[in-house]
């Protein structure tokens, strides 16, 4: 398939024919539906998940949607629901867990559940796939994603459950915040911390299981984390960087679609790449920025150390 | 399954050269993770383990691209990024989301090696992927059982012998550090030994999986008693326990592979520990910084 469409796919200089050309392929055109939609998603729980530095959480519900899709394939339903319902079910089980033990569970006994249940998920999802004979290739696809042969069908789905998570942060997002920001205040002042932190889990969740079917399970993390700790390390605004965050996913996407079309190499690669270099990009300019500053204030060398 | 036939099979089991080297391999790879293990779930850097196993996916295909050992790979890139990740972050801890876009952008880079080494080298090993992300123990010979056996062993030699002030530099590290001991130093080094353990635990279990035998058995420990010493020999103890029962398992029923079979009882391990010590624990765990302080680290500090 790759093949086929970088046989006919060559660059020239009309920029507007060849995007003309790009997009004469209805399995393009839907590559770009569904990876806007999820570009968006991934954005905005992503700067959550950054925020409430949950980063292990949602890596683990973003690989958990594997054993999902393999079973689902194993049992012959449509990996969609594998998808929703592992990555739905680990989500309450990270929220169960660490209060089994208490207040006493600390950060070290979270951390050796969440890692188990992320092994497990994907122990699982190689049992699956060994039991399901002959289906050892699709593991990449599973795994590394894959933006051929997105049916319309399949971008009405994903715009749906887009529509339903961008709706309850809209809902939750202000109370979440707050929760997210100063735990403590926020309890004392009402907002229901726990729910909130419960609630948050499910829509991560329902998140890495829509962004999983275009980028693989083991890419998701990529849209999630990446174009948030961009945005957050170039303003502490939370609207601001809320609106980069999904400006940095979309532009990324766009673009490692758009590349992956001309080239044999896969798409993950393209993406997580861009994401990066705008990651690093965002790095050098904030340090850039603070030296400049540094030096155009002062030139008393101790006040500039302090 | 009659119990008779399960009875033959099990006396049979180490005629087979292939079930020996299993043993002897995930024995040692075992003892070192458990080991490995329990500090790391002491420090809370189970994450750290997490990014190791995406740079040892990453490692190991860059090596089978280049036509090198995919052995050297992976231990070049694990220990490197575990240095790495301990010399960047403040005292031997980086911060999360710094780690995460780091790795998830590894990983990138190693779907890229997967696609280079499926097109060009026409070995009609199109499993390669596979094998390195789950693993297969039954696949090792001798030279290569023995040597992660001694790796192991050496492994484990390495963590008894900083053991102590490690311990120490890990639940108190300001006291640690103003007795003198070198408690960056000591994070660097042991992040450097988490690269080594997660490269010799990708070769019985996974670069996947590899995260369920580093801190499944260690949880368990960390559950069942607050003294570290036994802590630690609890941990590797499960460790080598669930690698057996894994091994016999995937061996009595071959459609289970060995990677599901030993992580499957490293979890319920975890589970029941879990659930036993729900009421009467009071587990040790370094001192949690609370959310206020962790957001007052990163908002820009007022100048």
């Amino acid at each position: 398939m790759i093949t086929a469409a970088a046989a006919d796919a060559a660059l020239s200089w009309n920029l507007v024919r060849d995007v003309r050309q790009m997009f004469a392929y209805s399995f393009m055109v839907n590559a770009f539906r569904a990876g806007t939609v999820v570009a968006v998603t991934a954005g905005a729980t992503g700067w959550f998940m950054v925020l409430r530095r949950q980063t292990f959480a949602g890596h683990t519900l973003a690989v958990a949607g594997f054993p999902g899709a393999a079973g689902a394939i194993w049992l012959g339903v449509g990996a969609t629901y594998g998808y929703f319902a592992f990555c739905l079910a680990a989500a309450l089980l990270i929220a169960a867990i660490p209060t089994a033990g208490g207040a006493t569970a600390g950060r070290a006994a979270e951390s050796a559940t969440v890692g188990t249940v992320q092994a497990f998920a994907l122990a699982c999802g190689f049992l699956f796939v060994s039991l399901y004979k002959g289906f050892l290739g699709g593991v990449n696809t599973l795994l590394f994603g894959s933006f051929l042969g997105i049916t319309d069908g399949m971008v009405l789905t994903l715009t749906a459950v887009a529509v339903a998570v961008l709706a309850v942060l809209a809902v939750l997002g202000r109370p979440l915040l707050f929760a997210s920001l100063d735990p403590a205040v926020a309890a004392a002042t009402g907002v229901p911390v726990r729910a909130l932190s419960v609630a948050f889990l499910i829509v991560l969740g329902s998140t890495a299981a829509e962004v999983s079917q275009i980028t693989g399970t083991l890419l998701v993390f990529t849209l999630l984390v990446i174009p948030a700790a961009t945005a957050q390390i170039l303003t502490p605004r939370p609207a601001l960087s809320l609106a980069l965050t999904v400006l940095f996913g979309l532009l990324v996407t766009w673009a490692g679609l758009t590349v992956a079309y001309y080239s044999p190499y896969p798409i993950g690669f393209f993406i997580t790449s861009f994401a990066f270099g705008l990651y690093l990009l965002a790095r050098l300019a904030v340090h850039a920025h603070d030296l400049l500053g540094r030096t155009a204030r002062t030139s008393h060398p101790a006040e500039a150390a302090a | 399954m009659s119990a008779q036939t399960a009875d033959t099979g099990l006396t049979a089991m180490f005629d087979h050269p292939f079930m020996q080297h299993a043993f002897l391999a995930g024995t040692g790879i075992a003892l070192a993770a458990g080991l490995v293990g329990y500090f790391l779930v002491l420090r809370a850097q189970v994450f750290t383990a997490d990014a190791l196993s995406h740079v040892a996916f990453t490692g190991a295909l860059a090596a089978l691209v280049t036509g090198v050992d995919a052995r050297i790979g992976l231990f070049a890139a694990t220990i490197t990024v575990g240095f790495a990740l301990g010399a960047l972050g403040s005292r031997g801890h980086a911060d999360d989301v710094v780690i995460g876009s780091v790795f998830a952008w590894i990983l990138g880079l190693g779907v890229l090696f997967l696609a280079l080494y499926t097109t060009h080298r026409s070995s009609g090993n199109g499993t390669a992927g596979v094998t390195v992300l789950f693993g297969s123990i039954f696949g090792l010979d001798a030279s290569h059982a023995w040597e992660a056996a001694v790796l192991a062993a050496l492994l484990c030699l390495a963590v008894i012998v900083i053991g102590r002030p490690l311990l120490f530099a890990s639940l108190d590290p300001a006291v640690a550090a103003a007795r003198g001991v070198p408690v960056r130093l000591l994070g660097v080094g042991f992040l450097g030994l988490v690269g080594a353990a997660a490269a010799e635990a990708t070769q019985a279990v996974g670069a996947l999986l590899l995260l369920g035998l580093l801190a499944a058995p260690a949880g368990t420990a960390q559950r069942l008693t607050t003294r570290p010493y036994h802590g630690m020999w609890i941990s590797s103890s499960v460790a080598v326990a669930v690698t057996w029962a894994g091994l016999t398992t995937s061996y009595l029923a071959p459609r289970i592979p060995p990677s599901f079979a030993i992580l499957a009882f490293a979890t319920a391990t975890y589970a029941v520990a879990l659930t036993v010590t729900t009421r009467t624990v009071t587990a040790i765990h370094p001192p949690v910084p609370s959310p206020a302080t962790s957001t007052a680290q990163r908002s820009p500090t007022s100048s």
